[in-house]
């Protein structure tokens, strides 16, 4: 049913969200906003770029249109405040904050990455900034956000959580579990279901039987309010409330921004479920367009000062990538370090076990585990120069990997 | 006192010791626990520090993990080891993956407690025994206590542990007593328990299968005339090999005896361990005595039939001795 009558279904003007004029805030404000999406655009740009020359592994899930949803909401944030999120979280982290070398770094895999090299591009963590992760699991991170959430509760703290997902998180068995233990709990939490129209390739209204997503906790006691995905003021006014709501009045609430993404669910993803004529629809609607033409035209920022912090943002990114070329990869002795915490249920015994070399040995012992352990572990580690032809090739086209 | 006394002081001892530690679970308060392990803690702890939870596994062990990493100790007590599995999710792509993952920033402090076992005529979905699926994750710590005082210490020393350990406990010893010392403190993880010295053969009992082995290991002294050395290892993660292995230098036979399946059970991991570890002390193959490998059966002679019993043990071990 879908495709025929799919981009009518799904244009921008039917979604559902009126287009709201908000008074904007004072320059320094509009220009930080600005210089932040600004970052997520080129910062996700180059990530494409360093995927298609296999500088970076797996998936990458870019959030390039989603940049008003992430600042709109990053900017409602305080500093004390956790933000959970999901794969598609690089733009999460820089908005918090996060060294853009840092994000770079671990998309890189290397050791000066913001998790250590050990989560990659779908595990983005920053303790100092309360961003508490990227997840790979979709839905998986809504129990984990009430969770943090009820021990700022128990602690009696002023702190709030917001936790980002898709609309395809919705669908999941926590989504529902989640929303009752909230509302049953009471809990200070902010649920902000980013509706970028498509569960991976199925659309909204092929994956959700309600399409009005605001709606979907409410039967669990979670009431909730949508707003325009495109626009950062509309975004953080909408979740400033609900934050308020959640923070004060302990009634936990769920955002719904609906939103677009133009690029791929993955780089991995051939796009055949929606046409081009849908994507450019979207166009007029970027949010890297609006935002600043809104802020000329108010005489906030000149096009020249535009186009100085754009210029800025490519530099930063520019730097990025330098700090992430010249990081150096994980020590492979340090395998099996942080597995555990070490302390007095975790010390000598044997905990791990490392079967890679024909001297069976405990992993936590891999340091001393001789000369035949550390040249299979290298031999293991060569690999990673080789890459599939297939897959080079299709990451030279922009599409697979 | 009994084993669930013995885990009820446990828990009441650390919530009294640290604000932090909380517990949670489906009818852990009002209804007081549905093996009554909890009884009395909502009457001194109040609802803020033991929650009754909506039928949502997942999601509250999720929620553990998530208040663990903001820095509380929550305790999140499951109703069976099979009710565990709604909860893999978070317990392996959460709990056990995130200190890795994140590069160590942050940790995760958390205790999940579930009973397991047969021969309550619970049938396939409430009698299983996976002590062997959860000692396969790296970054979760697995104790299986036998004895009350095990089931005192270890839970004290899981609840001030800074990592997510597994806890499982066992339906049939839930009853049992057995003397807890006064002001226990902490056990240790990875110390074995030796419960029964001898020179002729090493059996090592799993869970409930501890006990089991040493009645086993009575019979083969007043029947064969064969002393066997019986080993608890108390906790799986970390496992205290040097134990297993001193031990089996010295009889130059194990047995190993566990409750659940065979195939990736305890003991195929445990015996691989032995013989790379001290094939050339080894007189004879690893012998393995586990449940049978199906879904567990309601019938009782069918359940009874399909976990080892002592008859079960005492004809492994005489194997290894070629005495049949």
């Amino acid at each position: 049913m879908a495709t025929e009558d799919a981009t009518g279904g799904r244009g921008p003007d039917a979604t559902g969200v009126e287009a709201a004029t908000h008074p904007l805030p004072d320059r320094a404000v509009c220009e930080a906003t600005l210089a932040r999406m600004q970052l997520i655009r080129r910062f996700e740009e180059r990530a494409g770029e360093m995927y298609a020359k296999a500088k970076i592994g797996g998936f990458l899930h870019l959030c390039i249109g989603e940049e008003a949803t992430i600042v709109g909401s990053t900017n409602a944030l305080r500093e004390t405040d956790y933000l959970l999120s999901t794969y598609r979280e690089h733009g999460h982290a820089l908005a918090r904050g996060t060294p853009p070398g840092a994000v770079m770094a671990e998309l890189f895999g290397k050791v000066d990455g913001c998790s250590g090299g050990r989560g990659g591009s779908m595990h983005l963590f920053d303790v100092d900034r309360r961003l508490l992760g990227g997840y790979g699991i979709v839905g998986g991170n809504l129990p984990l956000a009430a969770g943090v959430a009820l021990a700022s509760d128990y602690e009696g703290t002023d702190d709030a959580t917001l936790c980002m997902f898709g609309d395809g998180a919705t669908n999941q068995g926590t989504f529902g579990e989640t929303m009752n233990l909230a509302a049953l709990w009471k809990l200070p939490i902010v649920f902000m279901v980013v509706n970028n129209q498509f569960g991976m390739g199925t659309a909204l209204e092929r994956h959700s039987a309600v399409t009005d997503l605001s709606r979907k906790a409410a039967g669990y006691g979670v009431p909730g309010n949508r707003c325009d995905g495109m626009d950062v003021l509309d975004v953080e006014r909408c979740v400033a409330a609900a934050l308020e709501k959640a923070r004060v009045e302990r009634e936990p609430q769920l955002v719904e921004a609906v939103t677009y993404r133009y690029r791929g669910h993955s780089m991995a993803d051939p796009e055949e479920y929606r046409t081009k004529d849908e994507v450019e629809d979207w166009r007029p609607r970027d949010p890297l367009t609006t935002f600043p033409a809104r802020l000329v035209e108010a005489g906030v920022l000149s096009e020249q000062e535009v186009e100085q912090l754009d210029e800025q943002a490519v530099k930063t990114v520019d730097e990025a990538v330098e700090f992430a070329d010249r990081s150096p990869f994980p020590d492979l002795a340090s395998l099996y370090d942080d597995i555990y915490v070490i302390g007095e249920q975790v010390r000598d015994p044997w905990w791990s076990t490392d079967a890679r070399s024909p001297d069976v040995h405990r992993g936590e012992q891999e340091r001393e585990a001789g000369e035949v352990a550390q040249e299979l572990a290298e031999a293991g580690a060569a690999h990673a120069d080789e890459t599939d032809p297939d897959t080079r090739a299709a990451r030279a086209r922009g599409a697979g990997g | 006192m009994r084993y669930r006394e013995a885990l009820n002081l446990a828990l009441r001892e650390e919530m009294r010791a640290d604000e932090r530690v909380f517990l949670m679970g489906e009818d852990v308060g009002v209804f007081q626990g549905a093996f009554k392990v909890t009884a009395g803690l909502l009457e001194e702890f109040g609802e803020r520090r033991v929650r009754d939870t909506p039928i949502s596994e997942n999601t509250i062990v999720g929620m553990g993990v998530g208040a663990a990493m903001a820095g509380l100790r929550p305790i999140v007590e499951l109703m069976t080891i099979n009710f565990s599995l709604l909860a893999l999710d978070q317990i392996v792509n959460s709990a056990a993956s995130i200190r890795y993952m994140f590069g160590a920033q942050v940790k995760v402090p958390l205790v999940i407690r579930m009973p397991q076992g047969a021969g309550h005529q619970l049938g396939p979905t409430h009698s299983h025994s996976f002590e062997a699926l959860y000692q396969h994750i790296p970054g979760l710590l697995v104790a299986v206590p036998t004895t009350a005082a095990d089931a005192h210490g270890l839970l004290k020393a899981a609840i001030r542990d800074d990592n997510p350990v597994v806890f499982i406990e066992h339906e049939t010893l839930y009853g049992r007593r057995g003397e807890v010392p006064d002001d226990q403190e902490p056990l240790r993880f990875g110390e074995a328990a030796v419960r029964r010295e001898g020179g002729d053969v090493t059996i090592v009992g799993i869970s409930r299968m501890a006990e089991t082995a040493l009645k086993a290991a009575d019979t083969l002294a007043e029947e064969h005339g064969i002393e066997a050395e019986v080993i608890d290892p108390r906790t799986l993660r970390p496992l205290d090999l040097d134990t297993i292995l001193a031990s089996v230098r010295k009889t130059n036979r194990a047995v190993i005896v566990e409750e659940g399946w065979p195939h990736g059970g305890v003991g195929a991991n445990m015996s691989a361990l032995i013989q790379e570890q001290a094939f050339d002390d080894l007189d004879a193959p690893v012998a393995r005595v586990t449940g049978a490998d199906i879904p567990m059966p309601y019938s009782k002679p069918l359940e009874q039939a399909s976990f080892p019993h002592e008859e079960h043990v005492v004809q492994a071990a005489r194997a290894t001795l070629g005495e049949l």
